[in-house]
């Protein structure tokens, strides 16, 4: 795949602080690339220079091989972390706004259907539920036709019925060709949606690979969930036990023998439950860190 | 009951004191307009009577008379329109030896009886009539030009920076809108929201309040529209970087209420410190009021208000520049 957006060495500095130090990345056209880290890591700085709004301290962006200019505007679609629009407008007049600041762009009825807005169209977008407001936010987004789109944490506050809507929106919209940089809190979502992935903490890219890949080259484990209760051999040398509450974690890579060791010590694997390595161990192992912090 | 009551007032007290902003403004603000006042009107008490005088003021007889104030005249027909809007009491025309007077006006005879009786006895009369220019038709278009004021400032000023803090600019930066066609959205839409606003509060108040209007209706709602394009401007000007609604609140208070009490709104700067009165220059509302006021009540034509016109032109052009130089998405 060519590239459609080349970062290089990419600085920010906010009064002393390097928010964004130094990162290069390619992002492929027609891929899905999610940008996660934790609070302050520097991705919300990254996107929005990405997106044009905030200008970088030093480093380059090339959109299709050219400096960020008018063809990028024209071409991308931004879906912010929070946006206000408008008040006292509606979601049909709001869609009409922004279509007209664009010369080319999508048939309103087509965008209205992909984004399932035809409940809520006359209604005030001050009274637009979240899942309903986030389907706005979407389709303006898309109102242009963009090559390129950036979702802001798209999900975040949203339930899973809403969530779950959202994601096959954005599955449509790859469908279709385009390109999508996605940042998100769910490692779920990162994991459903992505090709690609890029961690960041402290203004850096610490990993970066397909999800698939980053798991398989960080773990050659699995995990074995117990409730502490049943845990009752303490400690199983010489593996990793992890305390987590109410439970018991066993990091393993030998399954067989580890259950054969448990069940030497007594232990009762009546409530034993077995899961792969997840994005969300990934991530704490990377960062020292939960997510949602 | 009273302790929750106590905590919370305790709490608001601590919120209030602690925002320098709020505190500052509520102390300053009364003690500017009292200072304000107390500067403005601190001449001489207004003359009770006004005679306008064509040629050299004689120095004795009817001419000394005390509080009364003598005006040289050197426009005889603005002057003869003037009394009879008893705006003058009474016009004496020296050369000629002639003088008006409006016997509908209450002040008018008693100063001809004054005038006759200190051996000017052959000075011809010429009556004028003409209705009092009453209060409510001299602050009619003071009260419109205010309306215009508020909503050009607050409704293009506040709204603007509202947009910058909830992030409706920040949306619009990443779309191909320009700042300049951005701008020029909000000059337009709150022009046309004015110009419709005047019109109809002007002819509703017609309906049932029967003001003075002795000019032309086009170089009335020129003089309008001029003021209110420049009070927009200014707005964008206000509105250019700040992000926060309470300073731009500040600023715009800071802006509209000297505007509101030194422009000529409410009162006529004629008597006011000469200081005030050059200050007032210096307002886009004085100049607008200026013009509307001579359109309407002294039938001033279009040529007579092009000084407050093109004022009101310079001003609009350098708060354009200003604005658009000085204006950030975020």
């Amino acid at each position: 795949m060519t590239a459609l957006i080349e970062v290089e060495n990419l600085v920010k500095h906010y009064q002393g602080v390097r928010a964004v130090d130094g990162i290069s990345f390619t992002i492929p056209r027609g891929a899905c690339i999610g940008l996660l880290g934790p609070n302050g890591a520097g991705k919300t700085t990254t996107v929005e220079m990405l997106e044009g709004i905030k200008v970088p301290t030093s480093g380059s962006i090339r959109y299709q091989g050219e400096p960020l200019g008018a063809k990028f505007r024209r071409e991308a679609g931004i879906m912010f972390q929070s946006t206000a629009l408008q008040e006292f407008i509606t979601v049909r007049e709001t869609l009409r706004m922004f279509r007209s600041l664009y010369d080319h762009g999508v048939a309103l009825d087509e965008l209205i259907d992909a984004c399932a807005l035809h409940s809520f169209l006359d209604r005030d977008t001050r009274k637009l539920s979240g899942g309903q407001r986030q389907r706005l936010l979407l389709a303006i987004a898309l109102v242009n036709d963009p090559q390129v789109v950036f979702l802001d944490e798209p999900t975040t506050g949203l339930d899973p019925q809403a969530r779950r809507m959202l994601w096959q929106l954005v599955r449509d919209i790859r469908r279709r060709g385009k390109t999508v940089l996605l940042t998100t809190h769910y490692m779920e979502e990162a994991y459903e949606l992505c090709d690609e992935i890029i961690i960041m903490d402290h203004g850096r890219i610490i990993a970066q690979g397909s999800p698939d890949e980053l798991l398989a080259r960080h773990f050659h484990d699995v995990v074995l969930q117990l409730p502490k209760a049943d845990f009752t051999a303490g400690v199983l040398p010489p593996l990793t036990v992890l305390d987590c509450g109410d439970s018991v974690e066993i990091l393993t890579s030998a399954v067989t023998e580890t259950v054969q060791q448990l069940l030497a010590s007594g232990v009762s694997l009546d409530r034993l439950r077995i899961r792969a390595r997840t994005l969300d161990d990934l991530f704490l192992e990377l960062t020292g860190k939960e997510l949602r912090t | 009951m009273m302790k929750r009551l106590l905590a919370v007032f305790i709490a608001r007290n601590k919120e209030f004191l602690r925002d320098r902003a709020a505190l500052g403004w509520n102390l300053l603000f009364p003690v500017l307009i009292v200072a304000g006042f107390a500067f403005a009107f601190s001449g001489e008490p207004a003359p009770l009577y006004k005679v306008g005088v064509a040629g050299e003021v004689p120095p004795s007889g009817f001419f000394t008379t005390p509080h009364v104030q003598f005006i040289a005249v050197d426009d005889l027909a603005a002057a003869i329109t003037k009394v009879e809007r008893h705006r003058l009491d009474l016009l004496v025309d020296i050369g000629g030896a002639r003088y008006w007077v409006n016997d509908e006006s209450p002040r008018g005879p008693l100063l001809e009886r004054l005038l006759l009786g200190s051996d000017n006895a052959a000075l011809r009369k010429q009556a004028v009539s003409g209705r009092q220019i009453r209060y409510v038709d001299w602050v009619l278009p003071g009260v419109l030009g205010m309306n215009i004021m508020f909503s050009a400032l607050y409704g293009v000023g506040f709204v603007i920076v509202r947009y910058r803090k909830n992030g409706v600019l920040k949306r619009l930066k990443a779309t191909p809108l320009s700042a300049i066609e951005f701008l020029a959205a909000q000059i337009v839409s709150r022009l046309w929201l004015i110009v419709a606003v005047v019109v109809v509060v002007f002819f509703g108040t017609h309906l049932f309040v029967d003001f003075a209007m002795y000019g032309n209706y086009l170089t009335l709602f020129l003089a309008f529209a001029m003021g209110g394009i420049c009070m927009i401007s200014m707005g964008l000007v206000i509105a250019a970087r700040i992000a926060s609604e309470e300073f731009a609140e500040g600023m715009l208070n800071l802006i509209s209420w000297p505007m509101m009490f030194l422009s000529g709104v409410w009162f006529s700067l004629e008597g006011t410190h000469p200081l005030v009165q050059k200050l007032a220059m210096i307002f886009p509302l004085t100049h607008m009021i200026d013009a509307a006021r001579a359109v309407m009540l002294d039938g001033a034509s279009l040529a007579a208000i092009a000084p407050q016109l093109g004022v009101l032109l310079a001003m609009t052009a350098g708060f354009l520049a200003i604005g658009a130089w000085l204006f950030r998405w975020e």
